[in-house]
């Protein structure tokens, strides 16, 4: 389990029904520590969407506590849960990039919102220099979302989730559906994000087992619902649990293939 | 046989649920209008969408309802002799009912179906969660602009139809059907009063609204894909064609009544 670490977000015996019969979420504990990569992995329908839908508010709890940096979320009011989430970063699964603004003003649209302090030269430079940072190129600028590459897209939204300095940086199955080379450079990506920002806490949700492992300080496997193990590589590897132990031979297997 | 005579009885509930959902949804989007960060931006390009573009669609469908409208009542009032009414009764018709109404169909099914699909979209793209996680409201940044736009835009474009179809009655009467214009200008000044182009004006900024929150609401609560978009389309723009129409007959004898209380 996680050492003595400061913890920025903490659920407290997590339920989630939608029909009142099945609990996508079921009695759910756990802690995701300050300053730390943590990978959520699980099985296709394990809750991992529903997981981080709470995480950021979008969904409430049927009971239990969600902590973020030790203030409840659960029980904040719409308002101020709006005003709460500015400190997160969000890279969605198709990177939910707003189709009819370019590029750059995808960029520049959260800081526009939030940051009215600046004028509108500072905020083009904080967006310029975001989108450089996730190596994209000047050309590139203002050409509209259509006509990006998968890979480009996911290097936008990224671009667009750091653009306000989060604190907690999430990431929704970042490499579904990119082929391994891209997936590679999305993980390295990753790593890069987090190795530059001082103190961000990342949170990954994906089915890769090989990328959970070489890029999370921290694993932790969801199944029906619950935390099946929480803890590092080694942990993993040295887990009498049946389920985890098909889980990573089986993921590692299709992984090197 | 319990259970059969509880179909009924959740089909009831579900409805009732279905409305009260709808009523909060109004009121939280008029309610998020209200507070600023104001979107003018946002409401411009919508007013530019829903008026600007609908106009000349507006023009073509008005001018010709005047003509044909004119060509019918002649036909009919030419029996009995009462050629020289063909003007305030197709005056009258255009602007009590068939302008409004027309135009609230029309903008209904173009920038309604067009509303229910972007914001369709948008959720089934996950836009409008990342709207809602960059801090910006959803409801306040896509629908009330929408809403407000409607509002002021439907019935500007009422007013459009009523004059061109106007323009097209005037035509065919005098210019094809060969009544005497300055017969047919007088009747229509002696009996359209300001209070019919006002009734006009305010059952197209309830249409305006009733088609805007429809179609808003089934693009914001939409699930499933590309096929959920094309379901939330449908049923916002059918559900609106038909309410617009029921809504009318309540409007019209609302006026009524109005007019004759504070004559």
């Amino acid at each position: 389990m996680v050492g003595k670490e400061e913890i920025a977000i903490e659920c407290i015996d997590l339920k989630k029904t939608f029909n009142d019969k099945d609990y996508v979420l079921n009695g759910l504990n756990l802690q995701i520590p300050k300053g730390k990569i943590t990978v959520l992995i699980g099985f296709s329908g394990t809750g991992k969407s529903v997981l981080m839908k709470h995480f950021l508010g979008l969904e409430r709890p049927s009971s239990g506590q969600i902590k973020v940096f030790d203030e409840d979320i659960t029980i904040m009011p719409d308002e101020l849960l709006t005003l709460f989430r500015r400190r997160f970063g969000v890279l969605f699964q198709n990177a939910a990039l707003f189709d009819d603004l370019t590029v750059i003003d995808n960029v520049i649209f959260p800081i526009k919102e939030h940051r009215i302090d600046l004028s509108r030269a500072e905020r083009t430079e904080i967006a310029r220099e975001r989108l450089k940072q996730v190596g994209l190129d000047e050309k590139d600028f203002g050409k509209l979302p259509s006509e990006l590459s998968g890979g480009m897209r996911k290097r936008v939204g990224l671009a667009r989730a750091i653009a306000l300095d989060p604190e907690i940086l999430f990431y929704d199955e970042p490499t579904t559906g990119l082929d391994p080379i891209m997936t590679e450079m999305v993980d390295n990506l990753i790593l890069e994000t987090h190795k530059h920002r001082e103190g961000l806490t990342s949170v990954v949700i994906t089915h890769d087992l090989s990328a959970a492992f070489r890029i999370g300080d921290y694993v932790a496997m969801l199944d029906k619902g619950k935390i099946l193990l929480h803890g590092t590589s080694k942990d993993f590897f040295e887990t009498d649990i049946e389920l985890v132990k098909r889980f990573v031979t089986k993921g590692l297997h299709r992984g090197e293939s | 046989m319990k259970q059969m005579l509880l179909v009924p009885i959740h089909y009831v509930l579900s409805v009732v649920e279905d409305v009260g959902l709808f009523m909060i949804f109004c009121v939280d989007s008029i309610r998020w209008g209200f507070r600023p960060p104001y979107r003018y931006q946002e409401l411009m390009q919508h007013m530019e969408f829903i008026g600007n573009k609908s106009v000349l669609i507006i023009v073509l469908t008005g001018s010709f309802t005047g003509m044909v409208f004119s060509f019918q009542v002649y036909q009919g009032f030419k029996i009995v002799n009462a050629q020289n009414l063909v003007g305030p009764t197709v005056a009258l018709g255009i602007t009590r009912e068939l302008g409004p109404v027309l135009t609230g169909l029309i903008v209904a099914a173009r920038a309604g179906g067009a509303m229910a699909a972007r914001i369709g979209t948008m959720r089934v793209t996950e836009q409008i969660d990342a709207l809602d996680v960059m801090g910006v409201h959803p409801k306040q940044f896509l629908v009330s602009p929408r809403i407000l736009a409607a509002l002021v835009t439907t019935p500007l474009l009422t007013a459009l139809f009523i004059y061109v179809a106007l323009i097209g009655s005037h035509f065919v009467s005098v210019n094809m059907l060969g009544l005497d214009e300055a017969i047919f200008l007088h009747k229509v000044y002696q009996f359209l009063e300001p209070k019919d182009i006002g009734q006009a004006l305010f059952k197209a900024a309830v249409f305006g609204f009733i088609f805007s929150t429809i179609c808003t609401h089934k693009g914001y609560y939409t699930r499933g894909g590309a096929r959920g978009v094309g379901n939330a389309t449908n049923e916002g723009v059918v559900k609106s064609m038909v309410l617009i129409i029921v809504s009318d007959y309540f409007l019209t004898n609302l006026a009524t009544i109005y007019y004759r209380m504070f004559r």
